[in-house]
């Protein structure tokens, strides 16, 4: 055997499992979902192709309603997170030291060692109308009678940033951790103030980071199931929750399948009109990341 | 070393397959409810019969979508409602008929044990043996909810923000009797259903402001009951007898127009591994003493005769405080739901849940 066809080898068999992977777990699953999703449901038994099931999604309004909802808030949320990340993030990567610095980075990542459920769950217990902010505020007089927190839009807004602002913290700090100082200096030399700083200095230089940040954030609130059913109220519609309904409440994996592609339609559209908007490729925003 | 290594290897497959022979022969896979299956009863089992159970606890809607998924294989025991089997079973083909002879019939209520026979019978065969029986109806708290007697009367303004029910199909039922009209005698006209259901969907529209929150499972609901924020939900009963124990003020509330009775089953999935298991775990579980401690530990009653006499008296009592000899006989029994109805109901449910 030849270098070259031992290097290939090497090659191929370090590629297999990704290969394996993918195909497995990613393309094979996703063919087979659209193979269900064109399959209209005439009666029981009775199957048909066509794209009966995509059209009875876009035309009962409720459906529409609630994926507009759906993506409007993620990406809400995801502004929300990037908000408070970014702060956080330039602290942690340029103005603390040492131990401080690692303290910092492991109090955001403190969270995460539990699991979604139990942060969730957690959220609950300060929010509701007997929870822990609801009795304070009546201890200390502020109030006069039990405030509800819970079961609202801004109650699924809160546990959405909190449970994805270590996504977006980890990839802005990297990025900013690479920015050098006398760039900085060298802005406030040349005269400009705080805000001109900032804008022309720091965030072109973050931006990798800040569009990778948004694009996980993004796509984990849009596919969040726990948070939004948990935290929210009676009309707090998430579209996870019309999949989740169609495939394990109502057996009509057909009609289930094809709100997943609409989801996933959505998404990679989105994802993509924010890369054209911000002049990103994925290529970049992984690589400098 | 070779050789060694060799010898090592093929020692441990041997054993690998003797015990793992062993283990699937002496296992029984059964998919249920919470509390169907106590620890105590799963030991007693094991005792006499030196077969160990694997309970997987679970919903029917879990069930049916689980053992369609595998084409009915990975469990060898389930628990459906009586009302689920029919439909589920002609679609997808999950079960697998039941050999009457190896049960002893002379164990169960007659009139239950005949009911589930009948309606879980396709093509001249039955799927489902009962096993145990409850109502939905709704769950008050007399000291500050002593009015509720229908469904309709959770939409009472008065209680504004203080009730609480399951965004499910028995609730476009139940609110359907309470509104006077008769559901279960429409199963069959499709048309007349579907306008049964909207005019029960646009009083349950309406009634949305009164509902504070939707609750999903039972825990969620004692939760919200315990905490005093919701008065009056619609709810199962056994969750009723549960917080009676607790509080005397509260208990389950039979509806005027008929509590919704369901019967839980015993179904054999297609591919079971382990049928003659299954039938002695049936046997045995339907003993008087043993489904007392079943009653007991999920709070629902079962189809075992003379088992009711056994249960324990903090649960006897909150059920006869409950329902009298009228409410039982009053009792709408959930009849087998032809395929098609779900689709027609889960629209209407997901426009009450967007509004």
């Amino acid at each position: 055997m030849s270098q070259k066809d031992a290097r290939r080898l090497t090659f191929l068999l370090l590629l297999s499992p990704f290969l394996l992977w993918i195909l497995l777990l990613v393309v094979i699953p996703h063919i087979d979902m659209f193979m269900l999703s064109v399959r209209e449901k005439i009666e029981p038994r009775v199957y048909e192709t066509g794209l009966g099931n995509y059209i009875e999604v876009f035309s009962e309004p409720v459906y529409v309603h609630t994926l507009f909802r759906t993506a409007v808030m993620s990406v809400a949320a995801t502004a929300l997170t990037l908000l408070l990340a970014f702060p956080v993030s330039y602290y942690i990567a340029k103005l603390a030291r040492g131990r401080l610095k690692s303290a910092l980075f492991l109090m955001c990542l403190l969270p995460f060692w539990v699991s979604e459920l139990v942060r969730v769950f957690g959220w609950m217990i300060l929010l509701r109308e007997t929870g822990v902010i609801s009795s304070f505020l009546q201890w200390a007089g502020l109030v006069s009678g039990p405030v509800e927190f819970l079961y609202n839009d801004a109650a699924v807004m809160v546990g959405l940033v909190y449970t994805s602002m270590l996504f977006m913290v980890v990839p802005l700090v990297s990025t900013l951790d690479s920015l050098d100082e006398s760039l900085v200096e060298a802005g406030y030399d040349l005269g400009g103030g705080g805000f001109a700083v900032l804008r022309e200095i720091v965030i072109p230089h973050a931006m990798p980071g800040i569009v990778a940040g948004c694009i996980i954030v993004f796509m984990l609130s849009l596919g969040n199931y726990l948070t939004p059913i948990l935290l929210g109220g009676k009309s707090s519609l998430w579209f996870t929750g019309h999949i989740y309904s169609q495939f394990i409440t109502r057996f009509n994996w057909e009609f289930g399948a094809a709100f997943g592609f609409i989801l996933l339609a959505t998404s990679s559209l989105l994802v993509w009109l924010a890369l054209r908007l911000s002049g990103q490729t994925l290529a970049s925003t992984i690589a400098k990341s | 070393m070779g050789k060694k290594f060799g010898v090592l290897l093929g020692t441990l497959i041997v054993g690998l397959v003797l015990t793992s022979g062993v283990a699937s022969a002496k296992t029984l896979r059964l998919i249920t409810w919470g509390g169907y299956a106590p620890d105590a009863v799963i030991k007693l089992f094991k005792e006499e019969t030196g077969i160990d159970v694997e309970v997987t606890v679970s919903n029917n809607e879990d069930i049916i979508s689980k053992l369609r998924a595998t084409g009915g294989a990975g469990f060898d025991l389930a628990q459906p409602s009586q009302d689920r089997i029919t439909g589920p079973q002609f679609e997808f083909g999950i079960y697998k008929a039941i050999d009457y002879s190896q049960i002893d019939s002379s164990l169960f209520i007659a009139p239950l044990f005949d009911a589930a026979k009948k309606n879980t019978m396709l093509d001249g065969k039955s799927y489902g043996v009962a096993h145990i029986w409850g109502t939905y109806g709704m769950i008050a708290d007399k000291s500050m909810a002593a009015d509720i007697q229908d469904f309709t009367d959770l939409c009472n303004p008065k209680y504004a923000g203080k009730v609480s029910m399951r965004l499910k199909r028995p609730v476009l039922i139940g609110m359907a009797y309470a509104m006077g009209m008769d559901p279960f005698a429409a199963y069959g006209d499709k048309a007349k259903y579907q306008e049964i259901i909207e005019k029960s969907g646009a009083k349950l529209a309406e009634c949305k402001s009164n509902v504070k929150a939707y609750w999903s499972g039972s825990d969620d609901l004692l939760n919200l009951i315990r905490s005093g924020e919701v008065v009056a939900s619609g709810a199962w009963d056994s969750t009723g007898f549960k917080l009676n124990s607790e509080n005397p003020n509260m208990n389950f509330v039979v509806p005027k127009s008929g509590a919704l009775g369901w019967i839980d089953t015993f179904a054999l999935p297609a591919k079971t591994k382990a049928e003659a298991e299954a039938y002695k775990w049936i046997n045995f579980v339907m003993q008087p003493k043993i489904a007392a401690m079943i009653t007991d530990a999920s709070g629902s009653f079962g189809a075992s005769k003379g088992s009711k006499e056994l249960v324990s008296e903090s649960l006897s009592k909150a059920f006869s405080a409950a329902f009298t000899e009228k409410d039982i006989a009053n009792i709408n029994w959930f009849p087998t739901i032809p395929p098609g109805l779900e689709d027609m109901e889960g629209k209407i449910l997901d426009r009450i849940a967007a509004q």
